[in-house]
């Protein structure tokens, strides 16, 4: 099945990428998402490792944890913690 | 119940107009401005660039304000925040909530930014008078602000 992923701010720019669609098995987790991502070139794994607890993943703008299950054409968000306002 | 994501600066006196007119009941606004500073832990900060997820934006400050609307009586609200550039001295965010009372007022409008802090997709970049950017980490203390609503 085919995502939808979008990366934001300190993530975008340390992996050079603001968007992609990737084919990913069916049955995926988040968690399966981001061991994948993890796997890349270096500098996804210090991001994807997650030691830190600072990523977050939204799927179809919603924030979701990693046992979710994720579906064909979702929308998934990965970005740091907020800091608006 | 307006929500304004936007570039451009907004105009504080009209929103407040927004807020006064929608009914002869209105008894008490409360309102909360945030402001770009120059100085933060220590740095001093020349600019900042507000990066955001247009579309998780609007639909987390939407479900925001609602909640609030559930949780108080609230005659109407206004919620504004900018992205993109912005100076120091600029205006960032506004609040803006309407009620007969002031308690309503009050508290849904600190609610409104607790939530909006830890919330809301947006992300600021300090660009600092030594001529470095940096991303600017959440802080704990926003967690613990929204512990009390809980």
């Amino acid at each position: 099945m085919k995502v939808n992923i979008l990366y934001f701010a300190k993530i975008r720019e340390a992996v050079g990428v603001e968007a992609e669609t990737l084919e990913i098995n069916e049955n995926s987790k988040v968690s399966d998402l981001l061991y994948f991502l993890q796997n890349r070139e270096e500098k996804w794994s210090e991001y994807f490792n997650d030691k830190n607890n600072l990523l977050r993943v939204a799927i179809n703008q919603k924030i979701v944890d990693v046992n979710h299950s994720i579906s064909d054409g979702d929308e998934i968000a990965i970005f740091p913690p907020v800091t608006g306002g | 119940m307006n929500i304004y994501i936007q570039k451009e600066d907004f105009n504080i006196s009209s929103l407040m107009q927004e807020l006064k007119k929608k009914s002869n009941s209105v008894g008490a606004i409360a309102s909360f401005i945030g402001l770009m500073r120059d100085i933060n832990d220590g740095k001093t900060i020349k600019s900042m660039t507000l990066e955001h997820y247009p579309e998780m934006t609007k639909k987390t400050l939407e479900d925001i304000c609602i909640k609030a609307k559930e949780k108080w009586k609230i005659i109407d609200l206004v919620v504004a925040h900018r992205y993109g550039p912005i100076n120091i001295n600029d205006n960032i965010v506004f609040v803006g909530v309407a009620s007969q009372h002031r308690k309503d007022a009050f508290e849904a409008c600190e609610f409104i930014m607790d939530f909006l802090k830890t919330n809301a997709t947006f992300w600021k970049k300090e660009h600092l008078a030594d001529g470095k950017s940096l991303w600017v980490d959440s802080r704990k203390s926003d967690d613990d602000a929204l512990n009390r609503w809980q």
